[in-house]
């Protein structure tokens, strides 16, 4: 269903993600392991058509990403990491929108709002304004703005963040049961999340690809988890290395350029967040 | 087409779901029924002062059109370059700055569907802005005999600076995620080509009529009163066709930014 090739993408000269390989398959939950700054948003963004990469090729049901872009787009649903809602808007009106331009025919769209409002448990603030729902809410109107078209392949962008114990295994749940007949790729730097839910798992780290192997193999070879700490500290390591090497420089340079994406966050972000295997919602 | 539309629906509902429609549509009014009253308070004391001076042949010469509706329909093409930013600032930028964009264009629609489906969206708020604006031809059909063809030309230039004012706002619109640096620009923009035919004269041929040309208000003023050209009405569907091939070609780029 998804076959990712050599992959890679540079901002500039920074390269957020290189010679990354994996493939997915129907039925499958891959998640996407690593932490902030490790390409996993540049990744998704390229499987959704939303940018293309610099080099190597990835096909979404048999569709390039690049050369066959609106097809790709038409079979994937995409939750991105910030949700993008219009706060005026009620989720029903808003569900509107996304399947009509996704192609759900007005016949069909009512049932298919209805579809997605029940999936994510959010029928009983259908009709209030988005700005006024709460934060957990909010993303769960976006993650049911990503199945509301039924899409073949489903990429979730840090599904859970924001979410109360409760509904992070509401949505667990619900992502569970639409894995049955498509394809779910999940992006996480929460470890419990893949193991709970996760057939294959893809650790990533400084836009390389460390792991890639079946839940159930890694965590019999290896401790699953100290692969995923090796690599977090790892990089909270080079991270402090690289901050004092620009704590040294900064009086005499300008400050580098922010990169568009995830990536360029790295040397900022990853000590302060990790390592970090809890979201702290009681997980 | 039905995705054009779907974005045009969203865009309409948006406004009317945010204070700005209501906030543009009653200033507009505002300023705009100013001006008409005092345009028509002005007609009626002519009319006082000619009856009172026994001057048919002054009465004769006088009109609802030429005194009334032509100059309001003139100044108000100077309110519509301040209000169009304000409708346009949003169309975009505001889209970037919620991480929408993402939605829109991760969603099987392509940046040539955006771009028309937020021109006809803020082209449908354009005519209900226009549609209460026709309260005051109506309230001079009542009580006088306005040539109505001439109004309806009037509109017609109207119409036609709006869009292409819509055009250039949703450019600037896509070149940045502040709805005030995407207002300022728009403004400027429309500004500079209210103003364009200011040097015409100093600077000579074949210059000076390159200038006028390019003038968004000197096309109207044939469609003012009355008569349509040709050549009018391609400049503003020109202006038009310009914005719109820059929104789509920078928001085609945002894809490689």
């Amino acid at each position: 269903m998804i076959e990712v090739q050599q992959l890679t993408k540079f901002y500039g000269r920074h390269a957020a993600i290189r010679d990354v390989s994996f493939t997915a398959n129907r039925g499958e939950i891959l998640g996407f392991l690593g932490p902030n700054g490790a390409g996993k948003t540049t990744t998704m963004r390229i499987l959704t058509g939303y940018m293309p990469a610099t080099s190597g090729t990835a096909k979404v049901a048999g569709f390039d990403v690049f050369t066959e872009s609106r097809d790709v787009r038409a079979r994937v649903g995409y939750l991105p990491e910030n949700p993008p809602l219009y706060p005026e808007f009620t989720p029903f009106a808003y569900l509107d929108f996304v399947a009509s331009i996704n192609g759900v025919t007005r016949d069909r769209r009512r049932a298919a709002i209805e579809y997605a409002l029940d999936a994510t448990a959010i029928s009983d603030v259908a009709h209030h304004p988005i700005s006024t729902l709460s934060r957990g809410y909010r993303q769960r109107v976006a993650i049911a703005q990503a199945i509301v078209h039924e899409p073949e392949v489903i990429v979730l962008d840090e599904p859970t963040i924001g979410l109360d114990p409760k509904q992070v295994i509401g949505i667990r749940k619900l992502i569970k049961s639409l894995a049955s007949d498509r394809t779910v790729i999940l992006s996480t730097h929460i470890l419990p999340e893949v193991t709970q839910l996760c057939d294959r798992v893809v650790i990533i780290s400084r836009g390389q690809i460390v792991a890639d192997d079946t839940t159930d193999s890694l965590t019999a070879t290896e401790d699953l988890e100290q692969v995923f700490l090796r690599v977090t500290t790892s990089d909270v390591a080079e991270d402090e290395d690289a901050t004092a090497e620009h704590m040294q420089t900064a009086a005499a340079e300008p400050a580098p350029h922010a990169a568009e994406d995830d990536a360029s966050d790295a040397t900022t972000d990853d000590a302060a967040s990790f390592p970090t295997h809890d979201n702290g919602d009681g997980e | 087409m039905s995705n054009v539309w779907a974005l045009a629906y969203k865009e309409l509902r948006a406004y009317f779901l945010s204070p700005i429609a209501y906030v543009v549509l009653a200033g507009f009014l505002l300023i705009t029924g100013f001006m008409f009253w005092n345009m028509l308070a002005q007609f009626s004391r002519f009319v006082a002062i000619y009856s009172s001076m026994q001057r048919p042949d002054m009465m004769q010469q006088m009109n609802l059109n030429d005194m009334v509706m032509t100059p309001l329909l003139g100044n108000v093409t100077v309110v519509f370059i301040l209000i169009m930013p304000l409708i346009t600032m949003r169309l975009f930028a505001e889209e970037r700055a919620r991480g929408t964009d993402e939605l829109l264009l991760t969603s099987p629609i392509s940046t040539l569907e955006i771009t028309f489906g937020k021109f006809f969206g803020a082209a449908l708020f354009l005519l209900v802005l226009l549609g209460l604006f026709f309260v005051y031809p109506l309230v001079l059909m009542y009580f006088g005999d306005p040539e109505i063809p001439r109004i309806l030309t009037g509109y017609l230039a109207l119409l036609l600076i709006g869009l292409s004012a819509i055009a250039l706002g949703l450019f600037t619109s896509t070149v940045t995620d502040s709805q005030i640096v995407a207002g300022v620009l728009a403004g400027g923009l429309l500004l500079m080509l209210l103003l364009i035919a200011w040097p015409a004269d100093a600077v000579g041929e074949p210059f000076g009529t390159v200038l006028r040309y390019l003038s968004i208000t000197d096309h109207s003023s044939d469609l003012m009163r009355g008569l349509v050209k040709a050549e009018d009405v391609i400049y503003y569907l020109s202006v038009v066709a310009i914005g719109l091939f820059l929104s789509q070609r920078s928001l085609e780029s945002l894809r490689w930014r």
